[in-house]
């Protein structure tokens, strides 16, 4: 308790230095907090996608019923096949109803008869796609065959060069912390040159003289995390419309997006801000360890 | 009890202590006299594992100070305090907040610290002047502020670098009193002084270095005319 006073103190007597500090550790949290919740949508968005039917098959308006069963039946005997669900005109449509079901002009204009039957294909594996492909464009009455895998592969692509990206990013501008930290902590321990001389000469211990440094690191880290924090929320709130639209369709964020006064959001939100709060204690805690190891050694 | 045995300490070429053997028993007030450059500081400094002997061997009750790892000084340093010349007190800090570092760094609680403190103020005649800053002080004040931080952690050895150098004569009197008033509860002190009437009135036992080497031990010992400054030494040899 007393080092974390001692801590706030050093912080206190030389505020430019702090802010520096804290303005580098804020744009390295700010950056991190972003590329998270990005790389944590797409993995939602991805594992949706990927829950999905992996093939869809569209019929054309004149297919007889008949043929869809007999498709079924040899699809089935394949022994590839998780799932198959049929989906009538008029099951399309009050599909598409649900869908829009808040601008009735796209709704007046649709009607079941424009809409295709569609048979929802679930293969055991991917890699059973190929085989399955041709026993489908073969069955009569198919007029297109949509693969989810095309929309997963990109969708795989995106995530990667997002975790690359925000990864790299992230790992440089931390770097980039860790060192004005150290700097910073290193200045002040050469200021307070004298009054460690003698604390080291009354007898304190290595630990009491390292600890408010080792604190004040953390501390730099922890208050950046909660502007950024701050920040983000704001962004979030801002554009809260648009990703309930966007990305509410997706379950789990839905849940989240969809009750923010709920258990599930206020808990990812303090995650969230915990764990950028714990990154951020962690960056300080390390620059001013390098410092203190530097600087101070007994 | 502490124990100098062959103890040499040189800086290159330049001997600022050459083998010292002394033994100091606990609850003794000796006096270390000299000319500046005898060795004084050197062997105050060796103490408290500031620096360390090129050869010999010094103990402190079980303690060997060769052999004591680096982690571990701050132990000795709470069992040995040191008075400086200098005061060597945090000038962001009033007279209670330095004193209470002596207890702070042991980890006492806050009404310990606020009991001890004032006690310790009360002994030293600064109760009063407990919210002031050291730049609103008087040397003597100041060098009092730093007995006191020095004793209110409990030392059993005080050692104390020409405390009085930088004080008028009834100051420097003052502060003695003190170290006295400390030493009469079983402390032990080491002071090292310039200070011919006071090593001559009070009579305690006075170990004399001249050029780094122990020329005599006293137990009643006095500022000799011998003991001559290293300008009248210079002066004369030449």
């Amino acid at each position: 308790m007393k080092s974390l006073s001692t801590a706030w103190k050093h912080m206190r007597r030389s505020p430019y230095q702090a802010m520096a500090a804290i303005l580098t550790m804020f744009l390295t949290l700010l950056l991190t907090g972003i590329f998270f919740l990005a790389s944590s949508a797409s993995y939602f968005i991805l594992q949706y996608f990927e829950s999905k039917p992996q093939i869809t098959v569209f019929f054309t308006d004149k297919v007889d019923e008949s043929e869809v069963t007999k498709l079924k039946t040899i699809l089935e005997a394949t022994g590839k096949i998780t799932s198959l669900k049929y989906v009538s005109k008029d099951e399309a449509l009050g599909i598409y109803r649900e869908q829009n079901k808040h601008d009735p002009l796209l709704l007046e204009m649709v009607t079941a008869d424009i809409l295709p039957a569609s048979l929802e294909v679930s293969a055991t594996d991917p890699k059973y796609l190929g085989d399955l492909e041709p026993i489908i464009k073969q069955a009569q009455g198919v007029e297109e065959v949509v693969y989810q895998k095309d929309v997963v592969d990109t969708l795989i692509s995106w995530t990667n060069a997002i975790r690359l990206v925000g990864g790299s990013l992230a790992g440089l501008l931390a770097l980039d912390s860790i060192l004005i930290v150290t700097t910073i902590i290193g200045m002040k321990i050469a200021l307070k040159k004298q009054e460690v001389e003698i604390l080291t000469l009354v007898g304190a211990s290595p630990w009491y003289i390292r600890a408010p440094f080792l604190l004040e690191g953390g501390l730099y880290g922890v208050m950046s995390a909660c502007v950024a924090s701050i920040l983000i929320g704001g962004v979030i709130l801002w554009m809260y419309p648009m990703l309930l639209t966007f990305l509410g369709v997706i379950p789990a964020i839905g849940i989240l997006l969809g009750n923010p006064t709920g258990v599930p959001f206020l808990m990812a939100t303090l995650g969230f801000v915990g764990g950028l709060a714990a990154t951020g204690f962690l960056l300080g805690t390390i620059g001013s360890f390098v410092a203190v190891s530097r600087y101070l050694r007994f | 009890m502490i124990r100098f045995e062959h103890v040499t300490k040189a800086y290159g070429q330049i001997r600022a202590l050459h083998d010292v053997s002394v033994d100091i028993q606990d609850g003794e007030f000796v006096f270390l006299i000299g000319p500046s450059g005898a060795g004084k500081t050197t062997f105050l400094r060796l103490l408290i594992r500031d620096i360390a002997p090129s050869r010999g061997t010094i103990c402190i009750d079980s303690w060997n100070l060769g052999t004591l790892p680096r982690s571990s000084v701050y132990l000795l340093r709470r069992k040995v305090g040191t008075v400086f010349q200098d005061f060597k007190l945090l000038s962001d800090r009033t007279v209670f907040e330095n004193v209470a570092l002596g207890l702070e760094i042991r980890g006492k609680n806050d009404s310990e610290i606020e009991r001890d403190v004032m006690r310790v103020l009360t002994l030293v005649k600064l109760g009063e002047k407990r919210h002031l800053f050291p730049q609103q002080m008087s040397a003597g004040e100041l060098q009092r502020t730093s007995i006191a931080r020095t004793i209110v952690g409990g030392p059993s050895v005080i050692l104390a670098d020409e405390p009085t150098g930088n004080l008028d004569p009834d100051t420097a009197w003052e502060i003695l009193e003190i170290l006295q008033q400390v030493n009469s509860l079983g402390t032990t002190v080491i002071m090292a002084t310039h200070n011919a009437g006071i090593v001559n009135d009070l009579k305690k036992r006075t170990i004399a270095l001249d050029r780094g080497s122990m020329v005599s031990d006293e137990a009643k010992g006095r500022y000799h005319t011998t003991h001559k400054t290293a300008a009248a030494r210079h002066k004369s040899e030449a």
